[in-house]
């Protein structure tokens, strides 16, 4: 209860900042929609082939515009050296990153929220009938992109080049996560039932937000502290 | 039981040795001025008093516990080079934010209290963005006095406070001691620190060179102890 009142007062922190400088969301928002407007001139958004291919341009949307978001969640307690404040409170490495990747989460599942109606729009799909299933498969990939990217901001939060690092160190790790929800997200654009042989996709993501949930909260004090 | 006991500590960046085998010891009660010229050492031994930094080699105790212990960090405040506190957040957000994560039970009453034995309670809900350097200041001091610690550790607290905010850190320095609290400070600001020290370490190149009561002579004359023990 406690590690959760804790946690809890993290993730309110940095929301309420957030809300005040609204300098990542804006950020991020931004980048996304971009990118979207980009692809869709790339590819012929009628074309059978975006609709093959309608899951990947997606979550790649989703992983490049939530390494804004993470990049910032770790850099911004730097400023007048509130990492240390933080790190020398009772609250433990696990809280305070736990806190943090609650407020990313909240972040990256709002931007991906906004981009969704776009990403439908500009590549004349149809609002999936089973839009409940995607966002079930959002809110997965999103926790797997948000444990993995948090612990690796709190790692090259020092690094002079961490804008650079950060992608570079969590794409690869994030693979699996997101080979599930490309597939899963793909099947649902484009209106096909999700069959035996792909719930395979949404064990793996599941299983993968388990398991690094559980490895980063017991890697982070090692992270922050040495 | 002694307050904070340093036995064998060493620190390195890279391959340089920043502490060389320190041991000191203060006791409950006690102010200890750690002095040494810049780079001497005193931040780092700080840090890792603080929990923020772990040593190569050596043991420090905190109240008889290791320091980063949950208990101890609630026994500790930190008053370091940053002020600590969040720019997009309210003074009063701040603190009561700090007052949650020390888990006090009343963070908004201690918030408010705290507010106004700084001087800040006109500024509550001011975002800490637009204040002045001094009102920033007395925020961090009251970030690092809230949870009543038992052992304070500041980072050169005088250095950048305008007059108001060295008369409110003197005033609640000679409080903490009056009321049995143990203090250590690293400090440029001889005058200052010595008036309240009841004893002095000397850090020379990461080694300690002298440690020891403050006497007469070291008030008197603030760079008695450089001439006699410090570097050349």
């Amino acid at each position: 209860m406690n590690f959760l009142r804790q946690s809890l007062a993290i993730a309110g922190k940095d929301l309420r900042s957030e809300l005040r400088s609204k300098e990542t969301v804006n950020a991020s928002l931004s980048f996304a929609l971009v990118i979207l407007l980009l692809f869709s001139f790339a590819f012929d958004p009628g074309s059978e082939q975006v609709h093959e291919i309608a899951g990947g341009l997606l979550w790649l949307v989703f992983a490049f515009a939530g390494t804004l978001i993470l990049n910032r969640s770790f850099a911004r307690e730097l400023v007048n050296d509130c990492l240390d404040a933080l790190i020398s409170s009772p609250a433990s490495g696990a809280q305070l990153f736990f806190g943090k990747c609650l407020a990313n989460y909240v972040l990256l599942v709002v931007v991906e929220s906004a981009c969704l109606p776009v990403f439908v729009i500009f590549y004349n799909s149809h609002w999936p009938r089973q839009w409940l299933l995607l966002f079930l498969v959002m809110l997965l990939g999103t926790w797997g992109i948000t444990v993995i990217g948090t612990l690796f901001s709190a790692m090259t939060v020092n690094l002079r080049l961490r804008e650079l690092m950060l992608p570079t160190l969590i794409y690869p790790m994030l693979i699996p996560a997101l080979m599930g929800a490309i597939r899963l997200s793909t099947l649902i654009l484009a209106g096909e039932p999700i069959g035996a042989d792909d719930q395979i996709w949404f064990r793996l993501l599941v299983a993968f937000d388990i398991i690094f949930t559980i490895l980063t909260l017991a890697l982070v004090e090692i992270v922050l502290v040495g | 039981m002694t307050a904070v006991a340093i036995q064998g500590v060493w620190k390195f960046y890279g391959d340089y040795p920043a502490l060389k085998d320190i041991s000191l010891s203060v006791n409950p009660g006690s102010c200890l001025a750690l002095i040494g010229r810049n780079g001497a050492g005193k931040t780092t031994l700080l840090r890792i008093l603080a929990g923020l930094s772990k040593t190569a080699k050596g043991s420090i105790t905190i109240l008889g516990q290791d320091a980063r212990d949950e208990n101890t960090r609630r026994r500790i405040g930190v008053l370091g080079h940053g002020i600590g506190v969040y720019e997009e957040l309210s003074a009063f957000e701040n603190l009561r934010l700090f007052a949650k994560l020390y888990g006090i039970a009343d963070p908004q009453k201690i918030a408010s209290e705290w507010l106004e034995r700084t001087g800040l309670e006109r500024v509550r809900d001011g975002l800490v963005r637009e204040f002045s350097r001094g009102m920033r200041q007395r925020l961090a001091v009251a970030r690092t006095f809230l949870h009543n610690p038992s052992v304070l550790l500041l980072d050169e607290p005088f250095t950048a406070l305008d007059d108001r905010a060295i008369a409110v850190l003197q005033d609640l320095l000679k409080t903490a001691l009056a009321e049995g609290r143990t203090i250590i400070m690293s400090t440029h600001q001889l005058r200052e620190a010595l008036e309240l020290a009841t004893g002095v370490a000397l850090i020379n190149r990461g080694k300690l060179a002298f440690t020891g009561p403050r006497t007469r002579e070291m008030l008197e004359d603030p760079a008695w102890l450089y001439r006699n023990y410090g570097e050349a």
